[in-house]
């Protein structure tokens, strides 16, 4: 489908390797870009009471950090300027892709897949780095019998090995699927004609709100399924 | 039988996953409405580990929809 293509914009090779500026890149640039800027902008009067633009930032700051609190507790409030900026990089790529015209980024399995892995590596890092060796108790759960041990091992090895898998397609599915969805009816609403036509796109009002609300809430659950993570390399099985 | 028409069927089948993440979802919002009903007070609190639920168990449908695009189109 012709919204998911990449473009290359400036085309660049380096040692035999495509590292073109795409569609894909403006965007992601875009996003980090509109970031900064926005909260730049929204704290720039620091009022007391605060306006609407400063509560968005004050609200979107909160949300997150009582996320850590509730799901890592104290202690990963250290981590919260990498939740924080992991939670509003995949929230701006996924409002940017609800304009029209403009290019999602995270309905690539590509980017999404890379966001999960930095995730996972990051994660077990902090866990080796926190507790050492003692990190690979985590495949060991407490109170199972020792004659499933063997099993149950290799099962959460896997299951941790799959995370990124399962991390990133969640994203990449979710908005790819909502976005050819919306292209599935679009055509609808032209095959129908004029006097038919007005039925899919009444429903296509309607599903771009849930678009919306689908895009923030996918960027959340990245978010939270972050925080888990986290929590496994943080505290292991202490509560 | 035609290979193209074998992929087709395929790719149809695949997506039943999806039956099991619908069934699945509904269950999850049910159980967190009857709930939330019996004991209003409790309800926000539990939102976070609602939507962690629903992100799950979408995601096992999802895979199914990933195979069946994937013998669709690579």
């Amino acid at each position: 489908m012709e919204q998911f293509e990449i473009k290359r914009i400036i085309p660049l090779e380096l040692f035999g390797w495509d590292i073109s500026f795409t569609n894909a890149s403006l965007f992601m640039v875009l996003a980090v870009v509109l970031i900064p800027l926005f909260y730049l902008f929204a704290m720039n009067r620091r009022a007391l009471v605060p306006g609407r633009l400063q509560s968005i930032a004050e609200l979107s700051y909160e949300f997150i950090a009582n996320m850590i609190k509730d799901l890592v507790g104290e202690k990963g409030m250290k981590y919260f300027p990498w939740v924080f900026t992991i939670f509003m990089f995949v929230l701006a790529l996924n409002l940017l892709g609800m304009l029209p015209y403009s290019f999602t980024v995270t309905s690539h399995i590509i980017v999404t897949f890379a966001l999960a892995a930095m995730v996972w590596i990051g994660v077990t890092a902090i866990g080796f780095a926190n507790h050492g060796p003692k990190f690979l108790k985590l495949f060991v759960p407490s109170g199972v019998p020792f004659w499933l041990l063997p099993v149950i091992v290799i099962i959460e090895v896997i299951s941790y090995l799959i995370r990124p898998i399962s991390h990133s397609v969640r994203l990449f599915a979710n908005m790819m699927a909502g976005h050819a969805m919306f292209k599935v009816f679009a055509g609808f609403v032209v095959g129908m004609g004029l006097l038919g036509g007005w039925a899919p796109l009444v429903f296509l009002v309607g599903f771009t709100g849930f678009e919306i609300v689908v895009a923030f809430l996918q960027a959340f659950i990245f978010t939270v399924l972050t925080c888990i993570y986290l929590n496994d390399a943080v505290n292991m099985h202490e509560h | 039988m035609d290979p193209q028409a074998a992929k087709f069927i395929g790719a149809g089948l695949a997506c039943f996953a999806l039956i099991g993440a619908g069934i699945g979802i509904g269950n999850i919002f049910a159980n967190y409405l009857s709930g939330a009903l019996r004991n209003p007070s409790a309800a926000p609190g539990q939102f976070t580990n609602l939507l962690i639920g629903f992100a799950l168990c979408e995601a096992t449908g999802l895979f199914g929809l990933l195979i069946a695009l994937m013998i669709l189109f690579a």
